[in-house]
């Protein structure tokens, strides 16, 4: 193993080392860093803090994050968006989507017809790898991945999302500064 | 299968048997559930063996069973600190065997997030290499550059890590509305910091003893073994994909390839620290370059490429990383084969290893700049 050879010290570098000149210097950056943090505000420049302090302040996700899963409803009706198409399950590449509609006659022109009417949505969140391929399916816009992040839950069958979860969200307790 | 035979006799008194280490697979330097059977004398490493699959998931026989659109996430997850590089491979392979015509702002697109995350790629493993040999402020400044490519990437895709970044044809959305500026303001920061790391490190009394002569693989066994990237060029092969058989936009771009004499560890976090210089220039260029226009090609209903196999590959951070697709031309793949840079990588570790101690294990390890993901797929 070749060896790196180093300098031999002069005069001035031995009086450096003796009144411990490199140590100082550190502590100046160090005290340098520690009041830009209490007093700055940019802490990609190196002012301020540049962690997080969750979960008392929430990060801002970015309006494209693929987070939980909701299903959208009509804003003026409260009708949910869903036509039961399936195409979301078709895409998903976990199949952890089930779509299951209802058969239902209604009267369209004074003749009974047939229509498929959401029942019951069922979102697997535990197989989920939050592609996002079931929301760009989506005709209606009624699946969307929002920006709730917090997840988890105590067991396994709290993953299994229904129509329900999907469409009030879950309540997750938000802890304040 | 695994066996590493250790002489228990001793000539003399004096004499040291020689002894079995098991390193890993739960152990912090060997990057992921990587087990490293080590035959020692005293500490010095006379002979290792590799026990790798403790992470096999069957990626590419998954592959066989989904739609081509669907294959795509799957790819993120082999190699998850480049998940931007591993997904391009995949659609530029469908995309090609297809025929389409991507638009050329889809493509430059493509050349800036792939070379963002080459540089947070290798902005990891500048921290983990620096952390395993004993320098942990490294880790820290470089995890705060990391995480500004890491925002830039969930504004983009809408997920930090693995971004699911391409589809087929095209992207799935445009750029944001702060893109530019966001990229513009990484790119103008990003020199600062990489001579601040050089600061740190390059001519470190610590980190020189450490990486000089650690590792050396010649320019000839390195292209025997198969190495590729920056462990290849640490060794003086001039060989990088985006050169030889451009992709993307790689065509218009103007860079050079940064090569090591030695190769040797030090080398190797030359040639990567240049690495990234480079990448920045090339994000500057597309970025002044970046034409206006649509991002998606049109597509039909169903992906079906024609029968026939195909393969493409990309420069990944790690190195080339290829995609063998055997179509038979129905909606899923026939066969999917993975060149992973990683696990071909890891095969020179045993050349590199020996005759070295088991400290320098930990660094060679780190020079390699290995994923697990990948290697067990």
């Amino acid at each position: 193993m070749p060896l790196v050879k180093v300098p031999k010290p002069k005069f001035i570098e031995k009086v450096q080392r003796f009144f411990m000149v490199d140590l100082l210097r550190g502590l100046r950056l160090t005290l340098k860093y520690n009041i830009g943090a209490l007093t700055g505000s940019d802490p990609v420049a190196g002012k301020g803090i540049y962690t997080e302090q969750y979960p008392k302040v929430r990060p801002d996700v970015a309006p494209r994050f693929h987070g939980a899963p909701r299903l959208n409803m009509d804003p003026e009706t409260h009708d949910t968006l869903c036509i039961a198409c399936n195409l979301c399950a078709i895409a998903c590449p976990e199949d952890c989507i089930d779509v299951i509609p209802l058969d239902i006659e209604i009267m369209v022109a004074g003749k009974p017809r047939k229509k498929k009417v959401l029942d019951e949505f069922i979102f697997d969140t535990s197989r989920c790898m939050f592609c996002a391929l079931c929301q760009e399916a989506c005709p209606t816009y009624c699946l969307e991945l929002t920006q709730d992040f917090e997840l988890a839950t105590y067991s396994r069958a709290g993953f299994v999302w229904n129509r329900e979860m999907l469409e009030q969200g879950r309540e997750t307790v938000k802890y304040t500064r | 299968m695994h066996q590493v035979e250790i002489a228990t006799t001793q000539e003399t008194l004096l004499d040291t048997p020689e002894m079995v280490l098991n390193m890993g697979p739960q152990h912090p330097s060997t990057h992921g559930v990587l087990r490293i059977i080590l035959k020692l004398d005293g500490e010095t490493v006379i002979d290792l063996d590799c026990d790798v699959g403790y992470l096999h998931r069957g990626m590419e026989k998954i592959a066989e069973n989904r739609m081509y659109t669907m294959i795509a996430p799957y790819w993120d997850r082999l190699d998850y600190i480049a998940a931007v590089s591993n997904g391009l491979v995949w659609v530029e392979t469908v995309e090609q065997m297809m025929g389409l015509v991507v638009p050329p702002r889809a493509h430059y697109l493509r050349t800036i997030l792939t070379e963002l995350n080459r540089i947070a790629s290798h902005l990891l493993w500048l921290a983990t290499h620096a952390l395993d040999i004993g320098a942990v402020t490294v880790l820290l400044w470089a995890f705060r550059e990391r995480e500004e490519i890491l925002k830039i990437f969930e504004r983009q895709f809408g997920a930090r890590l693995t971004c699911h970044a391409w589809r087929v044809g095209g992207m799935p959305n445009d750029a944001y509305d702060d893109f530019e500026a966001d990229v513009r303001r990484f790119v103008s920061n990003f020199p600062k910091r990489l001579d601040e790391y050089e600061t740190v490190l390059s001519e470190n009394r610590i980190w020189l003893s450490r990486t000089v002569g650690i590792g050396v693989i010649s320019g000839e066994d390195a292209v025997a073994i198969g190495l590729s990237g920056p462990a290849l060029r640490g060794s003086g092969v001039a060989w990088d994909v985006r050169k030889s058989r451009p992709y993307a936009a790689y065509a218009d771009m103007d860079f050079d390839i940064p090569l090591g004499e030695n190769g040797d560890t030090y080398d190797r976090y030359l040639v990567r620290l240049e690495e990234m210089r480079q990448s920045r220039r090339i994000i500057d260029q597309a970025m002044d370059k970046l034409p206006d226009g649509p991002v998606n090609a049109k597509l039909p209903k169903i992906v079906k490429p024609p029968v026939g196999d195909y393969y493409h590959s990309i420069e990944g951070p790690k190195g080339e990383i290829g995609c063998y697709l055997v179509s038979d031309g129905s909606a899923q793949p026939w066969r999917v084969r993975v060149r992973p840079p990683s696990f071909i990588n890891l095969q020179a570790l045993k050349q590199m290893c020996v005759g070295h101690l088991v400290a320098d294990v930990v660094a060679i390890i780190g020079t390699l700049d290995i994923v697990l993901g990948e290697i067990d797929r």
